[in-house]
C-alpha cells in the first residue's frame, strides 16, 4: 500500500490502524478537523499530525427516531475534544435519549456504514 | 448592500405556481409556470427578460437548464447555491446587475416537485464526508442540535418552540393560498411525532410541491409598471459554515451580520419593520432569527414568541403567509419571504392584510444554519 499523503488519506489510513490522528498547525499551534491542506484559523500549510487524546464533551446531541423494524432509533451528536475541535459522531453503549449535553465521553475507532470511524462512549468516571 | 445601493432596484412582479402538490408536472413546469405568473404580474414578457437568476435542487447547472428550458438566452445569469437563501441573496446580485447595465429585467425564479416526485425533500448535494458515516437525516438532525443547545443554554422549551409551529398556523389558516389550513395547537405539537429529539413533525417545515417568480428592474423605471413597486432598502448575506458540526456557536447565526448590514444599508431598524417573513424550516429558526435580527435579546427569542405574541393579533407580525410550517416548502423556500414581504407591502397578499406596510423585513437562510441573507424592502414612501 502506498504511503498516505493527503491530509483525509493520512487521517482514513490512522483509522485503519487503530488510530485517531488530528492535525494541528505548526504556525499557531491550533488543532483543526475536518482535515484539510491549510490551517482554518491562520492559514498556514505546515501542518502536523499527533495523536488524540480522546478525551471529549458533548456539545450537543439529537436521537433520530426510526422504526424498530428499520434499525430503531439511534443517536447523532457533535463532540468537542479537549484539544479544541469538534466532530460528528454517536455515542454508544448508552440508550440514546440518555445522552445529554457535557456528558464526558471517551472516543474509539469503531465502524459505521462498514468503514473505521471515530466513536464515544460514557467516560469511566 | 450599501447604502449605495439603497433603493435602486424594485419589485414590479411576483408570481407563484404549483402550491401544494402539482400533480403530473416536472420541477422545471413548475419553475416555468411561476415566471410566467410573475411576469404577467408586471405586465412584462419572457421575451424582456435579460438577467435570470436561478437555482433548483435537481442538479448541479439549474440556471442553464432553466434559461433553456424558458427559451430564452439571458445576457446576466446568477446560480449561486446558497441553499434556501439562494433567492434573498439574489435580490442583492440582480440589483448590482440592474444598476450596472449588465441587465434590464431581471428575473428571480424557483419551481420545484419534490412532494409528489419523492414525498421527501430532493437535494443533489451530497453528504458531507465527515459527517455522512453518522447517518444525521438530513436536515432535520442539524436544526435538532441547534435546538437542543438552545434549549440547554437559555432554558428554551418545547412548549415555546412549539408555539412558533401554532403562530404560523394561526396566519396560514387565514390564507387560501396555504398548504395546511387546519387547526393545530401547542398539544398538537407537543404530541406529534418525535422524528428528531426535540422537534416533532409539527415543529418541521411542510412538504410541498411549489414554485415563485420576482421580477425586477431599476427604480427610475419601476413606476412604469401595473403594480406600487416594492424597492429593496438593504440586503447583505453571512455565511458560516457548511456542515453543522462546524457551526461555531450553535445557537448565534450569521443573521446577526447580514441583519445588521441589511439594516444599515436600509438605514432603519428592527422597530420600523411592520412584516417579518422568516426562513421558518423548523420552529428553532424563527427563534434564532429574532433574536439574530435584533427584534429581541439573545436566549430571549422563547418568551418573545410565546402565547400567540407572533401570531395574527400579537405585538409582531412574522410569518403572515403562514411561512414554510403551514403555508408551502417546496425544498428552498427563501424566494417566498421575499415574495410575502412584497405583497404586504403592495397591499395584496393573500391571507391577512396588515394595514399601510412601508417596510418589511425577509431573510433566507440555507443550508444547515449555513447561509444567511437578509433583505429590507420598502414602499414608495420609504425612499
Amino acid at each position: 500500500m502506498p504511503d498516505a499523503t493527503g491530509p483525509d488519506q493520512i487521517f482514513q489510513r490512522a483509522l485503519t490502524n487503530g488510530e485517531i490522528m488530528l492535525p494541528r498547525c505548526d504556525d499557531c499551534g491550533a488543532y483543526h478537523f475536518f482535515p484539510r491542506v491549510l490551517c482554518p484559523h491562520c492559514h498556514g500549510t505546515a501542518i502536523s499530525w499527533h495523536p488524540a487524546s480522546g478525551k471529549g464533551r458533548v456539545h450537543t446531541t439529537t436521537v433520530v427516531r426510526q422504526k424498530p423494524e428499520r434499525g430503531g432509533d439511534y443517536n447523532v451528536c457533535v463532540v468537542e475534544l479537549e484539544e479544541g475541535v469538534r466532530m460528528m459522531s454517536r455515542v454508544e453503549g448508552i440508550a440514546p435519549g440518555d445522552i445529554v449535553i457535557d456528558m464526558a465521553v471517551t472516543a474509539f475507532v469503531g465502524g459505521a456504514e462498514g468503514q473505521p470511524a471515530v466513536l464515544f462512549k460514557p467516560a469511566e468516571v | 448592500m450599501t447604502t449605495k445601493l439603497r433603493g435602486k432596484s424594485a419589485i414590479v412582479g411576483t408570481g407563484h405556481a404549483g402550491f401544494g402538490e402539482a400533480h403530473g408536472l416536472t420541477a422545471y413546469d413548475v419553475m416555468a409556470q411561476s415566471a410566467l405568473a410573475a411576469l404577467g404580474d408586471a405586465g412584462l414578457k419572457l421575451s424582456d427578460v435579460d438577467g435570470l437568476f436561478c437555482t433548483m435542487m435537481e442538479d448541479s447547472m439549474p440556471a442553464l437548464m432553466a434559461a433553456e428550458y424558458l427559451g430564452i438566452q439571458p445576457r446576466f445569469i446568477d446560480g449561486t447555491m446558497t441553499g434556501g437563501s439562494s433567492f434573498v441573496n439574489y435580490l442583492t446580485s440582480a440589483t448590482m446587475a440592474l444598476e450596472a447595465g449588465l441587465c434590464d429585467v431581471a428575473l428571480i425564479v424557483y419551481g420545484s416537485n419534490q412532494r409528489t416526485a419523492s414525498g421527501r425533500l430532493v437535494t443533489a448535494s451530497r453528504p458531507p464526508a465527515y459527517e455522512a458515516p453518522y447517518n444525521p437525516r438530513y436536515p432535520i438532525s442539524a436544526y435538532a442540535m441547534a435546538a437542543a443547545r438552545h434549549m440547554h443554554e437559555f432554558g428554551t422549551t418545547r412548549e415555546q418552540l412549539a408555539d412558533v409551529a401554532v403562530a404560523a398556523r394561526a396566519w396560514a389558516q387565514h390564507n387560501p393560498e396555504a398548504f395546511e389550513r387546519g387547526p393545530l395547537s401547542r398539544a398538537d405539537v407537543l404530541g406529534a411525532r418525535m422524528v428528531g429529539d426535540p422537534l416533532t413533525v409539527r415543529d418541521c417545515c411542510l412538504v410541498t410541491d411549489g414554485g415563485g417568480a420576482i421580477v425586477m428592474v431599476r427604480a427610475d423605471r419601476a413606476r412604469d409598471f401595473p403594480k406600487a413597486p416594492v424597492y429593496v432598502l438593504g440586503s447583505a448575506a453571512e455565511s458560516s459554515h457548511r456542515q453543522i458540526s462546524q457551526m461555531k456557536d450553535f445557537t448565534v447565526t450569521a443573521a446577526r451580520e447580514s441583519g445588521a448590514r441589511a439594516f444599515a444599508a436600509a438605514g432603519v431598524s428592527p422597530s420600523d419593520i411592520q412584516a417579518v417573513e422568516l426562513y421558518d424550516a423548523f420552529t428553532i429558526n424563527t427563534i434564532l432569527f429574532l433574536e439574530d435580527l435584533g427584534f429581541c435579546a439573545k436566549g430571549e427569542g422563547g418568551a418573545f414568541v410565546e402565547g400567540g405574541r407572533i401570531a395574527p393579533g400579537g405585538v409582531l407580525p412574522v410569518n403572515t403567509n403562514g411561512g414554510g410550517l403551514s403555508c408551502v416548502h417546496p425544498g428552498m423556500y427563501g424566494i417566498f419571504t421575499v415574495i410575502e414581504a412584497a405583497r404586504q407591502i403592495r397591499g395584496d397578499a393573500p391571507g391577512i392584510q396588515l394595514r399601510d406596510v412601508d417596510l418589511a423585513l425577509a431573510h433566507g437562510n440555507g443550508g444547515v444554519l449555513s447561509s444567511q441573507v437578509t433583505a429590507i424592502l420598502g414602499s414608495q414612501n420609504t425612499l
